[in-house]
């Protein structure tokens, strides 16, 4: 592996070639439909969010894009040439990396062994061939401290670190070990307030270093301040796909929670007698 | 304008410039606390004290020999049991196999008239493959563990007694001595150093082994994939570790350790009880955990299972010097089990709270 990780790809540079593109994406398990049509696109520092309520299918195009499954029709293109991933070692091999929301790091590990988990550096060669321990701690403290943090004590173990700090070093991980494309699981629905602040703002800190990103969440108050891109998806179709410019918070709010439904239960709770806070 | 640029409304991160002495701002009483093996050694401290205080013989040369023998056969194993405890599994079959590797020694070299050394070598032929069958029915299956190899505990208890009977008449295979090859097995694996106090060599190998399993835990890319497969064994696949490689691995290095420590008693002993070994599996656990392992897997040391084999070894041994009846030895070895895990339990909460 490389020391440091340069941008690969500066923003807008070249042929305007979106790093990864779908394109009328469909997916079928047995007679269930659980993606239809979908079209999306992540080019080299944006941040593309794919939002949708539970069930609306996020699951499955994460499984898509990570080579965990593969579309039934549609195009599938890396960099504008037409690929299919056999596995996610492979989508890993091409430079996609995928973050899971909750299994990405072991707690009881201390943060360099998981930085390294799988990968470690070594140095001499048989039965003294060893982890590069002096190596890891220092590459480790570099990459966290590009993500504005600040590893003192790369012996403590991640338990004791807060979640957004778990996220920084999943994503400080991937961009270290040359991802291209990065992919986050609903990287903030389990942390609060103050702490998902911090991971949107190590989003915004790949997408800086010319790193393509997939946030995909149900949260649009999150979405919206990072995103380029918004793909809202609802039963497993597009419902709309804009650029920032085309769409407000308030919109977007609207959009995911599918508009109509969103009034209508206001309408029905305020019957009922509930005071109900108007959206902001 | 697609892409439109929006960093105005997330700020970026501070730029860090960090210096490398910030490094040794952690407190010594903190990486200490981190340690596992903390628990176990305080223990030693303590076991050791009280029977040096209240026995004559437990501090000479000749009684540091009988305690360090019973510590190594206890901690050969337990070394390895650690292993795979780390790695997220238990292996009840490990002590029944101490029996099984000395009932087969012993009749591959007396029944069949092999080579000592040439029985030794498929002897831990077949304790490797008895750990890959535990190992691949345990992944296959995703069965606990526990009772995977309580089958195969119950399925060679019964093998040894069955087949000792059936070959031999009796519940014991004897006879090794005078068998070609026996002197240099003897002098290398069940033979005494040091004349007139006679430490056994298997102490030696207990010192090698636990050296070489803190080797691999600590800095070799197994040992890393050890406490991952532990510690979240689906974090540990998303990383790119193979997970069934490993664990399989630990399941063979237990049973093979197992075995070498059968073949070590029956060269000491000459023969080989039928029962050997049985009841011992939870011996080795003790030890384990005593020596900070965690249950759960992903956490534990070599050293701390080695020190608690040493608290095995002198409590055996020192209660016997104190001229009690050595049936106290199971309560001493319940209470000591007990007190470790509340205080290791207590440690780790206190080296993992300490940050927050």
């Amino acid at each position: 592996m490389t020391d440091t990780i340069q941008p690969t790809t500066a923003p807008a540079s070249g042929a305007d070639v979106p790093l990864l593109e779908i394109r009328a994406v469909s997916k079928r398990f047995g007679s269930v439909t659980a993606i239809r049509e979908v079209s999306a696109h992540v080019r080299a520092g944006c941040v593309t969010c794919v939002l949708g309520d539970n069930g609306a299918g996020k699951s499955t195009l994460i499984k898509i894009l990570s080579g965990v499954h593969q579309h039934d029709d549609g195009e599938f293109l890396m960099e504008g040439v037409p690929t299919r991933f056999g596995s996610p070692r492979e989508a890993k091999a091409q430079g996609i990396a995928t973050v899971f929301q909750d299994l990405a790091t072991v707690p009881l590990m201390s943060v360099w062994r998981n930085f390294f988990l799988g990968s470690e550096p070594t140095k001499g060669s048989g039965p003294l061939r060893r982890i590069d321990v002096p190596r890891a701690k220092r590459v480790v403290r570099e990459e966290m401290a590009k993500m504005g943090i600040d590893v003192r004590d790369p012996e403590q173990p991640v338990g004791t670190l807060s979640g957004g700090e778990r996220q920084a070093i999943s994503i400080a991980r991937a961009l270290y070990f040359g991802a291209k494309v990065l992919i986050l699981d609903e990287p903030t629905s389990a942390l609060g307030v103050k702490q998902s602040g911090r991971v949107l703002r190590y989003i915004a800190n790949a997408r800086d270093r010319g790193i393509g990103v997939i946030f995909i969440t149900h949260n649009p108050h999150h979405a919206h301040p990072v995103g380029d891109r918004f793909v809202v998806l609802n039963r497993g179709r597009v419902l709309g796909d804009w650029a920032k410019a085309e769409i407000s918070r308030e919109e977007l709010i609207k959009m995911m929670s599918g508009g109509a439904e969103l009034d209508m239960l206001e309408h029905e709770l305020r019957r009922g007698g509930f005071d109900v806070d108007p959206q902001p | 304008m697609s892409s439109t640029p929006s960093s105005a409304t997330v700020p970026g991160p501070s730029p860090a410039g960090v210096a490398d002495d910030r490094l040794t701002q952690v407190s010594l009483l903190t990486r200490l606390l981190r340690r596992p093996e903390l628990g176990a050694l305080l223990a030693v401290v303590v076991v050791g004290l009280f029977f040096a205080v209240t026995t004559e013989q437990f501090l000479t040369l000749d009684g540091m020999a009988d305690w360090t023998s019973v510590g190594a056969t206890v901690g050969i194993p337990a070394v390895a049991v650690a292993l795979l405890m780390i790695g997220g599994e238990f292996d009840l079959s490990a002590g029944v196999m101490i029996g099984t590797a000395g009932l087969l020694v012993g009749i591959l070299v007396t029944e069949v008239g092999l080579n000592v050394w040439l029985a030794i070598a498929l002897t831990l032929a077949f304790a490797a493959g008895i750990g890959f069958f535990n190992g691949f029915v345990v992944l296959r299956t995703k069965l606990p563990s526990f009772i995977v190899t309580l089958a195969t505990f119950f399925i060679l208890q019964g093998a040894n007694l069955g087949v000792t009977k059936l070959i031999t008449g009796t519940v014991v295979v004897s006879g090794l001595e005078d068998q070609p090859g026996y002197s240099s097995a003897h002098s290398l694996l069940g033979g005494t150093f040091w004349a007139p106090h006679d430490f056994q060599v298997t102490v030696l190998w207990w010192i090698a082994i636990t050296v070489a399993a803190t080797w691999v835990l600590s800095r070799m890319r197994f040992g890393n994939w050890i406490f991952g497969v532990g510690g979240d064994v689906e974090a540990a696949r998303n990383s790119g570790v193979p997970v069934a490689r490993v664990k399989i691995a630990l399941f063979m290095t237990t049973a093979v350790t197992s075995a070498l420590t059968g073949v070590m008693i029956a060269l000491r002993l000459g023969s080989t009880q039928a029962n050997q070994g049985v009841g011992d599996e939870f011996t080795f656990i003790i030890a384990a955990v005593v020596g900070g392992c965690l249950l759960t897997g992903g956490f534990g040391s070599a050293i701390g299972a080695a020190l608690g084999a040493t608290i095995v070894g002198m409590a055996f041994i020192g209660i016997q010097f104190s001229g009690w009846d050595t049936d106290w030895r199971f309560l001493f070895l319940g209470v000591i089990l007990l007190i470790a895990v509340l205080i290791n339990n207590f440690i780790r909460r206190r080296a993992e709270g300490a940050r927050r």
